[in-house]
């Protein structure tokens, strides 16, 4: 069929059939090639006018390189108007490390030219590699002119190095303010994301704030990025500048700070571990909240080193921790006056007295005073401390009384101010005990309680506030930003003879018969007042608290207000492993002699600078310089992330403000109790003889001075 | 016509002859922006080839169909010796080679036997007789014909010159009168083969080519980046262009080849909508008189001749078109009379010549409708 079909077929082909079969065919190429120009011109039409916008903006993003301007950020000031952080204008030089094909070669090139150390170039190395690539790497700041001149010239070797001009944040004082400020630096991968991936944050030389104040006002003194427009060619190389717009610096933050008192303190604490905050009785100002040892913020803001982060934390001291917000202590005898004011509130008469022999009967046990006082009213047991007359009057108004009046007082409470955060602490009560333990409260955590000792802690912080409410009568609130407005506060229904009384019991304590006579003003018309503490820390089988190992030792605390009638400054010192209050007060007396009079507070914080080698900042840098030495290369490197060196110290501290009970077992373990809970119960199961209380009260709870 | 303007004159075939004047000046004025807004280096040279292949062109258009028909093999063998002298020159000298150094140009005889094989075929089928189209003998040395160069170009290797050939060879058989089935049953056998030829036959590079075609954001910064630019410099034309000397994709670089393969866009991008459809239409007018020429001629050689011609020129266009607005992949086709390039001038303009030439022989011998 086929086969003759196809003859058929054959026989039918003449120049007829050709020719028609040419003119079909031409036909159909003729069409198919017009179906082919409509559908190009319909093409191009749909590319060029339908997504015109797509492809205009695509090529503008092509001609033109928009790069920021980094905003110059914005001061923070203290009270007085002066620059606890400021901006120095600096030359610097960044790496982008995805545009940077041998990182090896060029950073070894730039060390050549910025005459880097082994370990800064090690560092800088250690962060091109952690980097996410987009984002650009500090190779160094603050450098010479003549350094980045150089660099500039050789830019065309060295793809992906940015030299430019900046400003790099500065703080004056250093370590004085570590703490309460913060630090500044590259915002890492996770904020970038977070902030909808906002090109500033790695726009190189842009730093963010990363802790404390700098983070928290972070919005405030961020400011408008400028913009540079320039037209570039596809390799890259600038043609014109087609516009730029200057940056607009950020807003600058007052704080309620008095620069150099916060510098004054933190000096005067000097080789101590420990916290000084002072507040204005009248408006909460916080006037200085120091916490040493600390760390250099310029440090930091510079992008630390291995080798000083190291040091900074395997020092024992934590100098990364926030001793002021996040430093939690039994506060000792330094609650008793405020505990006096809950007594009054019971009805409790300031003459009414009790005999402290040496302790005193508490239900069916004895429990000691840390002296036999005889005959104790309220101002005696004030200043002079005396234990048996808290076991007696607590016992008498109910422990729960004195933890609400705790609580009113500032204590176990957090505050509205703008830190990071911030640590409750512990005011124990039956309920919080029956919550936490499933254990019924009994009459030795009273007795413990009402001397600040067992389950207590409390931040420095909240010490100070306690100090100013109690000097006050008012619910005072304390703030870190400064207004012009005077903050009213609630009034404690206190009688003014009530509040005068218990003034006049602590002003007794340093300026009368008490336990602080050393806290003493050199001014004849100022009197502060004051009330001492000691914080066993470990058992007396261990250490007797005053000598031996620093870790062992007591920490010494002192609350106090001044000028003692007309309150208008208040503070607290805490001193960690001081060996007792005698660490701390001193060093409350000269920062009050230095609110009052400068010239007199230097004078006696010039010769103690002297004998401990310098001013903080000296001595830090002496410290690290030869720590460097001394550990060399076998450093560990620096966590990838910023927030890792925190993370450590934070760890633990969060842990602690969690489980305060646990703490209180670490920072005071054996003043009252020393054993488990589950000893405790089976103790209170079978009632026997041996009280925690009397197990270990060899101990005085302050020292008398 | 009208008797002011002298018959010598009048009787060029002006309907293909002002578009072409048309592209090649709007082509030199594109190649000036291309160059920074400059004749040199390529509008200057656009220029003088086109004044020198014009009346080459006009040369070729004088032989007599005769002539033509005689020279049609000796030509097709004398540029088949050239391009194994170039794959003898390319094996000595141990790297491809697609050139032969005249001293005075380098001669692509590749580009030659495009025209050349669309001649000898047309030759082919004209003499073959009439009753033994439909067989086989229609068919092998017509494939025998196509098949040696195309191998050769393969060969150096060039796929894009090859594919023009095959293209060519084609649509001559195609018109020839060669039965459809036939052509489907080819259709049908490539699409089976394509895949195969894709993976063994093509080089990496050629298959890296056809994969970014299909989705050139996959690779904007590698392969994709010619197609995704040349995009972004016809969109950013939209209906009349940024200007001329404006265009920002060629004048900062973005563009790759702006005076080449990619000039299409380099015009889109200042003139718009409206001069791509200037291009187009003036394109359509060639191609169109290049058909009717084609169908108007009586004998079989001319009208196998025309067709063939215009096919040739047709693919440069529609695949140079399609290929700049992402439509097909990267190949090396440049657009013609438009893009900087020798050769290409030459090929086309050879076409056009021929094309001339069957029209001159239409109008010395007038189609008298009824008789064929």
């Amino acid at each position: 069929m086929g086969l003759r079909n196809r003859n058929k077929r054959r026989d039918i082909v003449s120049q007829v059939t050709l020719d028609n079969a040419f003119d079909r065919r031409t036909f159909t190429i003729g069409t198919a090639m017009g179906g082919l120009g409509v559908l190009l011109a319909a093409r191009m039409g749909y590319i060029a006018i339908a997504e015109n916008e797509k492809y205009e903006l695509e090529s503008e993003s092509n001609r033109v390189n928009l790069s920021l301007i980094p905003p110059r950020r914005g001061w923070l000031l203290d009270r007085n108007g002066a620059p606890l952080a400021s901006n120095r204008a600096d030359f610097r030089v960044d790496i982008i490390p995805e545009r940077t094909p041998d990182p090896d070669r060029t950073v070894a090139v730039l060390t050549d030219i910025l005459e880097l150390d082994e370990n800064q170039s090690a560092d800088v190395l250690k962060r091109i590699e952690d980097s996410p690539g987009f984002q650009p790497v500090e190779v160094a700041s603050g450098l010479k002119y003549d350094q980045f001149a150089a660099v500039s010239v050789r830019l065309p070797d060295l793809p992906g190095v940015v030299p430019q001009r900046g400003f790099s944040r500065f703080y004056p004082t250093g370590p004085s303010v570590g703490h309460l400020i913060g630090y500044v630096g590259p915002a890492n991968a996770e904020e970038y994301e977070e902030q909808d991936r906002n090109p500033l944050l790695i726009t190189p030389g842009y730093k963010i704030g990363k802790d404390a104040l700098e983070q928290q006002f972070e919005l405030d003194l961020r400011g408008v990025p400028g913009a540079r427009r320039v037209e570039v060619t596809a390799s890259g190389r600038i043609v014109r500048d087609l516009e730029t717009r200057e940056d607009v610096q950020g807003d600058p933050v007052r704080l309620t700070i008095d620069g150099p008192l916060q510098d004054y303190a933190a000096r005067r604490i000097g080789l101590e571990s420990g916290s000084c905050v002072v507040m204005d009785c009248e408006t909460g100002d916080v006037l200085c909240m120091s916490s040493m040892p600390s760390f250099d913020p310029n440090s930091f803001s510079q992008g630390i080193g291995r080798v000083e982060y190291a040091m900074l934390r395997d020092d024992e001291r934590v100098p990364l921790r926030n001793k002021v917000l996040k430093g939690l202590y039994p506060p000792g005898s330094t609650v008793k006056p405020m505990h006096c004011m809950a007594f009054l509130d019971a009805g409790v008469k300031p003459e009414e007295t009790i005999i402290c022999g040496g302790g005193r009967r508490i239900g069916n046990r004895f429990f000691n005073c840390w002296s036999n006082h005889g005959s104790v009213d309220m101002a005696k047991a004030i200043y002079q401390s005396c234990d048996s007359y808290f076991y007696h009057f607590a016992q008498q108004v109910g422990f729960d009384h004195v933890a609400r009046w705790a609580h009113k007082m500032g204590l176990g409470e957090e505050f509205p101010l703008p830190v990071t955060s911030q640590f409750y602490g512990t005011v124990p009560d039956p309920a919080w005990k029956k919550k936490k333990f499933d254990q019924e409260w009994q009459p030795y955590d009273t007795v413990n309680s009402s001397i600040g000792q067992g389950y207590y802690l409390t931040s420095p912080l909240q010490l100070a506030v306690m100090s100013a409410r109690l000097a006050t009568g008012d619910r005072v609130m304390p703030r870190l930003r400064l207004t012009d407005e005077k903050p009213q506060f609630e009034h404690f229904d206190f009688s003014p003879e009530e509040i005068g009384y218990v003034r006049q019991a602590m002003s007794d304590t340093v300026n009368g018969p008490g336990t602080a006579g050393r806290a003493r003003l050199p001014f004849d018309d100022i009197l502060m007042a004051g009330k001492t503490g000691t914080a066993q820390v470990v058992s007396l089988s261990i250490s007797n608290g005053k000598t031996g190992p620093w870790k062992y030792r007591d920490h010494g605390l002192f609350v106090f207000f001044a000028p003692f009638d007309k309150p208008k400054y208040a503070g607290a010192v805490v001193i960690e492993h001081g060996g007792g209050s005698g660490s701390a007060y001193p060093i409350a007396r000269d920062v009050m002699t230095f609110m009052f009079d400068p010239a007199k507070g230097m004078e006696a914080l010039r010769p103690l600078e002297e004998q401990w080698g310098g001013t903080a900042q000296e001595r830090l840098n002496q410290k690290y310089r030869a720590y460097a030495a001394a550990a060399g290369e076998a450093v560990p490197p620096v966590p990838e992330r910023d927030e890792d060196i925190f993370d450590q110290v934070e760890a633990e501290a969060r842990v602690a403000a969690r489980q305060p009970e646990a703490i209180a077992e670490e920072a005071s373990p054996s003043r009252v109790d020393t054993r488990s809970a589950e000893e405790v119960s089976e103790d209170t199961n079978s009632a026997r003889p041996t009280s925690p209380g009397s197990t270990t009260q060899a101990t005085p709870a302050d020292d008398p001075e | 016509m009208s008797g002011i303007v002298p018959d010598p004159i009048a009787r060029q075939p002006w309907r293909m002859l002002f578009p072409l004047f048309v592209l090649i000046g709007f082509g030199a004025l594109v190649l000036f922006s291309a160059a920074g807004g400059s004749w040199d280096p390529y509008a200057s040279s656009h220029v003088i080839r086109f004044l020198v292949f014009l009346p080459m062109a006009f040369v070729i258009s004088m032989f007599s169909r005769e002539l033509a028909q005689f020279f049609a093999f000796p030509v097709y063998i004398v540029i088949i010796v050239m391009l194994m002298a170039v794959e003898a020159i390319g094996f000595v000298g141990g790297g491809s080679q697609r050139w032969l150094d005249l001293g005075f140009m380098q001669l692509q005889p590749s580009e030659l036997m495009k025209p050349g094989l669309v001649l000898v075929l047309a030759r082919f089928y004209a003499n073959l007789p009439i009753g033994l189209i439909p067989t086989w003998r229609s068919v092998v040395p017509a494939a025998a014909l196509i098949g040696a160069p195309v191998a050769l170009v393969l060969l150096q290797p060039d796929l894009g010159t090859s594919l023009a050939l095959a293209f060519g060879g084609a649509v001559v058989m195609f018109v020839a009168g060669l039965p459809l089935r036939w052509f489907l049953a080819a259709g049908a056998a490539a699409a089976v083969l394509a895949p195969v030829a894709f993976f063994f036959g093509l080089q990496p590079y050629q298959q890296r080519r056809v994969f970014t075609f299909l989705d050139p954001e996959s690779d904007p910064l590698g392969d994709g980046y010619h197609i995704t630019q040349s995009k972004i410099a016809i969109g950013s034309g939209g209906l009349g262009g940024k200007g001329f000397n404006e265009g920002s994709q060629s004048h900062l670089n973005y563009l790759p080849e702006p005076q080449t393969d990619f000039i299409f866009s380099t015009m889109a991008e200042e003139w718009g909508f409206i001069g791509g459809l200037v291009v187009i239409g003036a394109f359509a007018m060639i191609l169109g008189w290049g058909l009717k020429t084609a169908r108007e001629s009586q004998d079989r050689f001319g009208k196998l001749l025309a067709t063939g011609m215009t096919a040739t020129i047709f693919f440069y266009v529609a695949i140079n078109l399609m290929m700049v607005m992402g439509l097909a992949p990267v190949v090396g086709i440049p657009l013609p009379f438009m893009s900087h390039g020798g050769s290409s001038m030459m090929t086309n303009m050879i076409c056009i010549g021929s094309l001339m030439m069957v029209a001159r022989w239409n109008r010395r011998a007038p189609r008298t409708g009824l008789i064929s």
